[in-house]
């Protein structure tokens, strides 16, 4: 009898570990996923182009300008993540900076240089929850499909900025004078690059934000089964405004960051990250269905974008290969991600 | 004493369609009612009502003989109503713990998730309350991979976690076996001998009759008629069911 028992009780156990093995692969498959894809890529790139791929100024290179894609990829993770989208960030970067630029304008008074561009910076990020939260509004109330209220409000932004500005650009050299810019896009020990620390504490707060917070916990829920969420008490529209209004934030941050980076002001600033941005959050595993999706996929997801775009200069390839190359890496992992769910069903 | 719940006059419009007509209702402290009528009848509107996901087009709702005047599905939840829904309420890509605290996440003051509390939790109820035997099923399972009867008790489960004073089950039975059905009807018994009110749903005479305290048969709409269960026998009550589906009327 009792021998018996203990086979049972051992083989349960031993039956316990090994679908806790399966499941760590279930939890964790896709990530681990992106993982493989990045060394892999790393490796394939070493080989191709030796001698930009072993240098470290090749990294400097990435971390310097992955995150001005790599921050608005976080909270547009979440927006994917709720079922959502939003086309229009690359406009409200611009916006962003347009507020900047008047305010700076309106405030000559004010003598302390450091006092004047703080307050033009957070006029900017005002400006991109607003934009946001606006975004949020028309989604919620009217019940528009983001992606179509999107490309709408992503023209309109750049209308706007196109009229305040008068399509014209200009110098920010007196940032230079505030402290606003070491901070935002210093070098530390004159190599590592500040906007990638940003980038690090933005991406942790993302985390926790999303995988122990309430409203990481909603995102899910809403992506996942909206009616469900709404039936067990969600604010699913709330929830809906918040996600946009932290990207319309986190844009408008990123419009700051790349212009202080060039200390100038392009009126088409941003154009070029809107497909940077989607890649890296649909190549970093994040479902165009809702419902699933993770920080450190993106994050990945975001440098392997960033290499990419310096493997196609380095092999000799033009620029223009670059946009080929996201449009098929978009469409491959959207096309990869249907698939594995299909399969999981 | 007043009643736990009261419906007033509670019609619902959707568009064109009159889901309800006119209801009064009510459900007593400590009784077990038991809803019976057509496919299309206006059952989950009814209770889709109690629990605050629809607003009435006109009526009053009444808790404790309080009347509640912009009842929303966390208010109710407040008020201890808890749902097991007839579409069960899942998000079947997250995991069981998020499922079983879904809408109810235990937090603290930040809004920061107690991840462990509820892992635990989950476990306990599992163990207890659901008796799953499975041992693929733990907290972190997702619920996607669970059978039918499995999901069905998740949403059972959770309804009764919370310490609920009304508890509606729309047709909870659906997908179960045999087994899982007759531990249903105890949870059904659990609950009104725990001095709690609920209100049941489901298109089993048989199952409404053994656990119901009073029968409320609902047409088009409306309310058809109402029994005392135990003035009535099981015989005569599939009868006038059959009736009623047949005429519009119970006699
Ligand atoms: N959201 C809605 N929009 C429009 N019509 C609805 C909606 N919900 C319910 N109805 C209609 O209201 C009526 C009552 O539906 P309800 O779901 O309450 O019936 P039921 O008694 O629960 O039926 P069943 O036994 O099939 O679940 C039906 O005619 C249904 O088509
Ligand atoms: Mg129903």
């Amino acid at each position: 009898m009792t021998h018996t028992d203990e086979s049972t009780h051992g083989a349960s156990r031993a039956n316990r570990k090994a679908f806790s093995l399966k499941r760590f692969a279930r939890t964790y498959g896709p990530q681990l996923g992106i993982l493989g894809v990045f060394f892999g890529l790393w490796i394939i790139f070493i080989i191709a182009a030796p001698t930009t791929f072993l240098k470290p100024q090749i990294y400097n290179a990435f971390m310097s300008t992955v995150p001005f894609f790599a921050i608005m990829a976080i909270p547009l993770t979440m927006v994917v993540i709720a079922g959502e989208m939003d086309l229009s960030f690359p406009s409200i970067m611009a916006m962003g900076m347009v507020a900047f630029l008047l305010t700076y304008g309106a405030t000559p008074g004010i003598a302390n240089i450091s006092v004047r561009v703080m307050l033009s910076f957070l006029a900017a990020l005002v400006t991109g929850t607003l934009i946001g939260w606006i975004n949020g509004l028309i989604i919620v109330r009217f019940g528009i499909p983001s992606l179509v209220a999107t490309i709408g409000t992503q023209f309109f932004w750049r209308g706007a900025v196109l009229v305040l500005s008068q399509g014209k650009s200009g110098t920010l050299s007196y940032v230079k004078e505030s402290f606003l810019h070491p901070a935002l896009v210093g070098k530390i020990g004159g190599t590592f690059p500040t906007q990638m620390i940003w980038l690090i504490v933005i991406a942790i707060v993302g985390w926790v934000l999303l995988n122990r917070h309430k409203f990481g916990a909603h995102i899910y829920l809403i992506g996942d089964n909206a009616n469900s969420a709404e039936l067990m008490g969600i604010n699913t529209k709330r929830v809906r405004v918040q996600a946009f209004m932290l990207i319309g934030l986190f844009s408008a941050f990123a419009g700051v960051i790349a212009s202080f980076h060039v200390v100038y002001f392009w009126p088409s600033l941003g154009e070029g990250h809107l497909l940077s941005t989607l890649a890296s959050v649909f190549l970093g595993g994040t479902s165009v269905f809702g419902g699933t999706g993770t920080i450190l996929g993106t994050f990945i997801g975001a440098f392997i974008i960033g290499a990419i775009e310096a493997a196609t200069v380095a092999v000799g390839l033009t620029g223009f290969w670059t946009e080929l190359i996201y449009g098929l890496i978009i469409v491959l992992s959207v096309i990869m991600h249907a698939y594995l769910r299909k399969r999981a069903e | 004493m007043d009643y736990r719940l009261e419906l007033r006059n509670v019609s619902k419009s959707f568009g064109e369609v009159q889901a309800l007509e006119n209801i009064n209702f009510q459900l007593g402290q400590n009784e077990i009612v038991g809803l019976l009528g057509d496919n299309g009848a206006g059952k989950s509107t009814l209770i889709k009502i109690i629990t605050g996901f629809y607003q009435p087009t006109s009526g009053e709702i009444l808790f404790n003989g309080q009347k509640i005047d912009h009842l929303t599905v966390p208010r109710a939840r407040q008020l201890g109503v808890e749902t097991v829904y007839q579409e069960r309420a899942l998000a079947e890509l997250q995991t069981l713990w998020r499922n079983i605290f879904l809408g109810r996440e235990l937090t603290n003051k930040w809004g920061l998730l107690d991840v462990p509390k509820m892992r635990d939790e989950t476990y306990r109820l599992m163990n207890q309350s659901m008796g799953f035997t499975s041992s693929a099923i733990d907290p972190e399972s997702y619920v996607r991979t669970f059978s039918g009867g499995e999901k069905q008790g998740v949403a059972i489960v959770r309804a009764l976690y919370f310490d609920a004073e009304i508890i509606i089950l729309d047709e909870p039975t659906m997908g179960l076996s045999l087994k899982e059905t007759a531990r249903l009807i105890t949870f059904v018994r659990d609950i009104k001998r725990a001095g709690k009110s609920a209100v049941f749903i489901d298109h089993n005479v048989v199952h409404v009759y053994n656990v119901a305290d009073r029968i409320v048969v609902i047409d088009r709409g409306r309310i058809a008629g109402e029994f005392i269960t135990r003035d009535i026998t099981l015989d005569v009550l599939m009868e006038k069911m059959i009736r009623v589906a047949e005429t519009g009327n119970l006699d």
